[in-house]
């Protein structure tokens, strides 16, 4: 508010024409709030629709909860079949998200720092596994794990992630990597330090950020990925999404259970991003995001 | 320690880096490798330091061939023209660095992170990061950890390049005196004449991957063996102009002639090129008599000024002569206010110039100004 008074003070007429009324605010202001607001909307209708119950929801619009009720929540607390699929999918996505990032810090070292046979086609056909849609891998992974007796299980989907997250930590971190300069390692070995113990001394200290960047998208994309996570899982592992997916059965569908679980699913994301704000930023600033 | 290199040659590919550099380094002396950018110094270092490996001759440390050793086998501190530190590390865990890895014990390590930081004047800031310093702090960190390892090869790859004028000159001066108490060999590369002179010590001169001369830095000044190492031991450039000697007459390329003089008495005929530095050259007003008659020791040349740059107590005046010989610069005691198309004329003073021969190297009739190029003189020059 205070900076686009300021903004429109060189405007001397229309300031002193908008004198009488001080406090008006400007377009920019008014845009920028709808802006946010629109943005917001789903969010807020999803918690909205959570407190409801079932009946209130489907007798027609209310922009908030008529017969506020916390038994949609109470109904997932107290199923341990929630319960389960919450911590399957907590502990793939960890999983998941640990093992990308740490396969894929050796492999960023490399591609930055040495010259080898095929390092930028590698490079290139590391991206080229995102590019494919996770359907197509479905099908051979469920028939890998099938035969290896991986299915159903957190590893089936966490290593299943790692086709597309190790690729994308790898790109992430090079790019983080490259931009700290060679002599600092020349440095180091000067100094006489082992690399391992210059890696993790000296030179994971100095990519904080990119890990957090690397780290924050890797769990991202495994937290919201829905047809491996299902597809390679069925009882003993089953995820939030294959919870969910129970949520419409012959019954009809239970609204308010499907919004709760939804609120529920959104809270670790944003916690996860709330720890790893400063990184982001800086990184997003700093690297190749 | 001594480290001797014996023809050290590094290719890239069909890329020549490098071409058979020879030097032979004595602890506890300064040794200048002076080139201009590009012209290999770094790189050289890199060899020595054994960062890079060479793909031809040996590398001989007291008599020990270690040309396949990596950096950490060897006693080796570098400074970098960026200033190069931990950044994540405290300015006293970034000068420590080099000794808790050698793994000492607490109290030596505190003593000579101490005594380190109080030659570069860096008690204040122990505490900081790097990124809370100036660039001259943040040099005196790097200068510190080279210092405290008490490596027997000190690398510095112009240290002060990117430092002001005021802290160059005080760290200049300061720099050989500390590090040869540790007695180690110093070995620094910079672009700039000045600082090598300042420097002494022995001085290297690169072109373009090749050691031009070595020898001690006063004598490759004053007697340089070729014009590689003229040209590169001159600021401002040096002055070339092409003549032809025949029957003790030199002639410019635009045909006058003048008594075949100092470097060129007693040539052989045929064309050579006449170098000299600005120094050599005078500037003489017209009309105000002092171009008028015979030089005394040398030809003269009408022009007109084109720029003068004054620095302090001299004047350097580029001097474009009328007879298309190109631009002369000619060094004049005193600030002169110079104005661009005044009319002067240049004196050459013979006796200060050297005569290359068409591949370049110093040619010299009398036996006395022979050059002495290699490594004749190899004992330490004292600073």
């Amino acid at each position: 508010m205070s900076s686009s008074s300021v903004l429109s003070a060189p405007l001397g007429a229309a300031s002193a024409a908008a004198a009488p009324t001080a406090r008006r605010p400007s377009g920019t202001t008014v845009g920028i709030a709808l802006y946010v607001l629109f943005l917001f909307v789903p969010i807020y209708w999803l918690v909205n629709v959570s407190f409801k119950t079932n009946t209130d929801i489907l007798s027609g619009l209310s922009l908030w909860p008529q017969h506020p009720t916390l038994d949609n929540y109470r109904r997932i607390f107290v199923d341990p079949e929630w319960h389960a699929s919450f911590v399957n999918s907590i502990l793939y996505v960890g999983i998941n998200t640990i093992v990308s990032v740490a396969v894929a810090l050796p492999a960023a070292y490399a591609f930055s720092r040495y010259r080898f046979v095929g390092d930028k086609p590698l490079f290139f056909w590391l991206l080229s596994n995102l590019m494919a849609p996770p359907a197509v891998y479905a099908m051979p992974f469920f028939n890998l794990y099938s035969a290896t007796g991986l299915f159903d299980s957190i590893w089936a989907v966490a290593l299943a992630h790692c086709l597309f997250n190790v690729p994308l930590a790898v790109w992430i971190l090079e790019g983080f990597i490259s931009g700290v300069p060679r002599e600092i390692d020349e440095t180091a070995a000067i100094d006489g330090y082992s690399f391992p113990r210059f890696f993790v001394k000296i030179f994971l200290p100095l990519i904080a950020n990119g890990i957090g960047v690397a780290a924050f998208f890797c769990f991202m994309f495994s937290w919201v990925e829905q047809l491996l996570a299902t597809t390679l899982t069925t009882v003993d592992a089953k995820p939030i999404a294959g919870m969910m997916s129970r949520a419409y059965s012959a019954a009809g569908l239970d609204w308010g259970l499907l919004a709760a679980a939804g609120v529920l699913t959104m809270i670790p994301g944003a916690i996860v991003i709330w720890f790893v704000r400063n990184h982001i930023a800086k990184g997003f600033a700093l690297g190749r995001v | 320690m001594s480290l001797v290199l014996d023809a050290v040659g590094l290719k890239r590919g069909d890329e020549v880096i490098i071409a058979d550099a020879s030097l032979d380094l004595q602890p506890g002396t300064m040794n200048v490798l002076l080139g201009p950018t590009l012209s290999g110094k770094t790189t050289l270092m890199r060899l020595m330091a054994g960062l890079d490996r060479p793909t031809s001759g040996r590398i001989v440390e007291d008599g020990r061939d270690v040309t396949g050793l990596g950096v950490k086998a060897r006693s080796v501190a570098m400074v970098y023209q960026q200033f190069v530190n931990y950044p994540t590390l405290s300015v006293y865990d970034n000068i420590a660095s080099p000794l808790r890895v050698q793994g000492l014990a607490k109290a030596e390590i505190e003593a000579r992170v101490a005594r380190a930081a109080k030659l570069m004047r860096l008690e204040p800031m122990l505490k900081r990061t790097p990124a809370q310093l100036s660039g001259g702090q943040q040099q005196r960190t790097a200068l510190a950890r080279a210092l405290v390892k008490q490596a027997k090869l000190v690398l510095l790859d112009e240290p002060l390049a990117n430092l002001d004028y005021k802290l160059r000159e005080e760290l200049r001066e300061e720099l050989p005196r500390i590090f040869a108490e540790t007695g180690a060999i110093l070995v620094y590369a910079t672009t700039e004449p000045g600082e090598a002179l300042l420097l002494r010590g022995r001085t290297a001169t690169l072109h373009e991957g090749r050691i031009t001369q070595v020898g001690p830095t006063a004598a490759v000044y004053r007697d340089p063996a070729n014009r590689d190492a003229a040209r590169v031991f001159s600021d401002p450039p040096l002055n070339e102009l092409a003549v032809t000697v025949a029957g003790g007459t030199a002639t410019l390329a635009d045909g006058r002639g003048f008594p075949a003089e100092g470097p060129l008495a007693g040539l052989p005929d045929g064309a050579c090129t006449l170098g000299f530095r600005a120094d050599a050259a005078r500037v003489a007003t017209q009309g105000g008599g002092l171009g008028d008659g015979l030089p005394p020791s040398g030809p003269s040349f009408p022009g007109a000024v084109s720029v003068t740059e004054i620095s302090g107590s001299e004047s350097f005046v580029h001097v474009v002569t009328d007879a298309g010989l190109g631009t002369v610069v000619c060094l004049v005691e005193g600030v002169h206010a110079f104005e661009p198309g005044d009319r002067v004329a240049v004196e050459l003073d013979l006796g200060a110039a050297f005569a290359f021969g068409p591949d370049g190297r110093r040619i010299a009739a009398r036996g006395g100004r022979a050059v002495a190029t290699g490594p004749g003189l190899r004992q330490p020059v004292p600073a």
